[in-house]
């Protein structure tokens, strides 16, 4: 039978400070580990909200993105004539032609300007994004200059909130509607008539054609006959995937980023729970000659040195846990590379990068505590005692 | 040698030989020791420092290993045993007295008694009681939740002593018991050992600088040099105690 784990706990406990500072090193590696995925995760489910699995975003091929896209009024005639498109219940096509423009507008803290997404939207616009919902205000008048803006530009920039104008493509814009689309990418945007916005912006074509499918399997048939169609010359992507890929390169940056971080900083841990798992053992010498002259054998006091290291990293790793789940209050705005507006996000903390996290503080204090538990494992029985 | 019983000895020792190498030298600790101790028997080993005494009380302990030489304790040649063989037997055979007491500082008096009950097959209501007897034996029964370091010293070298004989070992060996405690403590010490041969027959082995703890004993023997002599200082006869 072993050591009792309560011999373990209470050395942790008998030492205080230096189990503190020692835990406190690898909390802050653990927080930042947390952290960078947290902010990945945040990202990707941002954008990845903002799609439907059984929407359909067709933009001009090789546009990565709809603001890159241009889609002509031939061609959408063309995509409004497919069979896969769904109807709502008035018996019109579930299918949105939009208009998406960059404009720059000053933030309401900085003033310093940032990109802001306008979309041109039609009437199925809102239909088709059911996460989207009008929660002050009303919707624009068609024909009128009037705009919705997303909950994240009301708040963030000079002339979002309702009643408030903002001026842009040569005219001044009366904000009567704001609408919540939860963590999604729309909240960082801003929606007038699509009509209205391409008169302004001067654009003779589309941005990109969205609808739902009739049935959402039906999307590799759909897809395979635009693309192969010699008047088109679009790509058609679900809306789920459209928007991943919109979050691919910059959720990978911060992966990497993020992992080298914490690797180099993490070696720093390690070798600070090495010092003091060293430390324990030197100073328990004693106890250790002790306890294989009671009978103990060498696995016993291995595995009685490891098991306090793994509790040392896992205290670190639910410290440094914690102090990453107070980040999810923290909402991030940043620029989307790929859109080049301006994108707002919240860290989010989930199971997978929950015990990814405690895995990795309880790695760190087994691979800082399995030296010194060998050295300890190993004394020779007569020495030991005799350095009391 | 004449006040030895007539049980048969529990530890035989033939032709035992120890050396520690320091650098290139090597140095002989114990030279072709042959003694036997009987059943029962309280035994002082006395010496200058550096005689090998300890060396000698470690090697019957099975915590060191001979270079040459058989020790049979209870019948099994234990220089044979690995290492991990040597562990178990010592948790079955051998109960530990220290000089320093060396408890557990973060277990309680009930737990450093467990300790070698953690290697044995006893259920957990089983350990309690045999715990709660031996701190009965010693005078404990009210330090059981102290920590060792709100015990005095005598109290500590009455818990290890607790600790040795919980698990019911054949033999017990202690390394000076006496040497860190006070007069008193000391006295009272020693009568409990004492109290643990008569009462209940146990084997005790102890190295002692204390002469006043000698004479507690029941058969003084000296190291000098490597070599056992008797109490008058004659080379020891091969069998002991008889």
């Amino acid at each position: 039978m072993a050591i009792p784990f309560s011999y373990s706990m209470r050395n942790l406990w008998t030492r205080r400070l230096t189990t503190v500072l020692t835990a406190s090193g690898m909390a802050l590696v653990v927080f930042v580990f947390a952290a960078t995925l947290m902010l990945a995760e945040g990202l990707r489910k941002t954008l990845v909200e903002t799609g439907s699995y059984d929407n359909v975003v067709v933009i001009r091929k090789s546009a990565n993105s709809e603001v890159m896209s241009g889609v002509d009024r031939a061609q959408t005639s063309a995509i409004e004539s497919q069979p896969e498109i769904a109807r709502g219940s008035d018996g019109r096509l579930l299918l949105a032609k939009e208009l998406v423009v960059l404009i720059n507008i000053p933030k309401r803290e900085s003033n310093k300007p940032a990109n802001v997404v306008i979309r041109g939207i039609s009437p199925a616009s809102l239909l088709l994004r059911p996460q989207v919902r009008l929660t002050e205000g009303r919707m624009p008048r068609p024909g009128s200059a009037e705009v919705i803006a997303g909950t994240s530009i009301a708040r963030r920039f000079k002339g979002g909130g309702l009643g408030e104008t903002l001026r842009f493509g040569m005219r001044d814009w009366t904000v009567v509607g704001i609408f919540d689309a939860g963590t999604t990418g729309f909240s960082s945007e801003i929606w007038g008539d699509v009509d209205q916005l391409m008169q302004a912006f001067r654009r003779p074509v589309y941005s990109s054609v969205t609808f739902k499918l009739r049935d959402p399997a039906a999307f590799e048939q759909f897809k395979h006959r635009v693309e192969s169609d010699p008047r088109l010359t679009v790509e058609a992507k679900r809306e789920t995937r459209y928007y991943e890929d919109q979050s691919e390169a910059m959720a990978k940056f911060l992966r990497i980023m993020g992992i080298t971080l914490t690797v180099i900083f993490s070696l720093g841990a390690v070798i600070g729970a090495m010092i003091t798992m060293y430390a324990a053992v030197a100073n328990r010498v004693v106890e250790i000659g002790t306890l294989r002259a009671l009978g103990f054998q060498k696995m016993s006091i291995l595995a009685a040195f490891v098991i306090e290291s793994l509790l040392l990293g896992l205290l670190g790793g639910v410290v440094g846990l914690s102090g990453a789940s107070f980040m999810q209050l923290i909402t991030i705005s940043t620029m989307n590379w790929q859109t080049f507006s301006e994108l707002a996000f919240t860290f989010t903390l989930t199971l997978d990068i929950l015990w990814k996290s405690l895995l990795f503080s309880v790695g760190m204090g087994f691979v800082g505590g399995v030296l010194p538990a060998f050295r300890a494992a190993r004394m020779n029985i007569v020495e030991a005692l005799r350095s009391s | 040698m004449g006040m030895g019983n007539n049980k048969p000895p529990i530890v035989e020792i033939a032709h035992l030989s120890k050396s520690y190498r320091r650098g290139s030298q090597t140095i002989p600790v114990l030279e072709d020791i042959t003694f036997d101790i009987a059943d029962g028997e309280f035994l002082a080993l006395m010496g200058p420092s550096g005689s090998g005494k300890s060396t000698l009380l470690n090697l019957i302990a099975g915590i060191d290993k001979a270079d040459r030489g058989t020790i049979r304790v209870g019948g099994v040649d234990i220089t044979t045993l690995s290492d991990k063989e040597l562990a178990t037997w010592r948790s079955a055979n051998v109960g530990f007295i220290f000089q320093f007491y060396n408890l557990m500082p973060v277990l309680t008096a009930f737990e450093n008694v467990e300790l070698p009950l953690l290697l044995t097959d006893l259920s957990r209501s089983e350990r309690r009681e045999h715990v709660e007897l031996a701190l009965q034996l010693v005078g404990l029964t009210d330090r059981v939740d102290h920590y060792p370091a709100q015990l005095s010293g005598g109290q500590q070298q009455r818990v290890a002593i607790a600790r040795a004989v919980v698990s019911d070992p054949a033999i017990l060996v202690a390394d000076e018991p006496t040497g860190d405690l006070d007069r008193v403590s000391a006295g009272e010490i020693l009568q409990l050992m004492d109290r643990l041969v008569r009462e209940f027959d146990k084997t005790i082995i102890m190295v002692t600088h204390d002469p006043r703890a000698a004479e507690k004993a029941r058969i003084i023997r000296h190291l000098e040099k490597g070599i056992l002599t008797d109490i008058d200082g004659q080379p020891a006869s091969p069998v002991a105690g008889s």
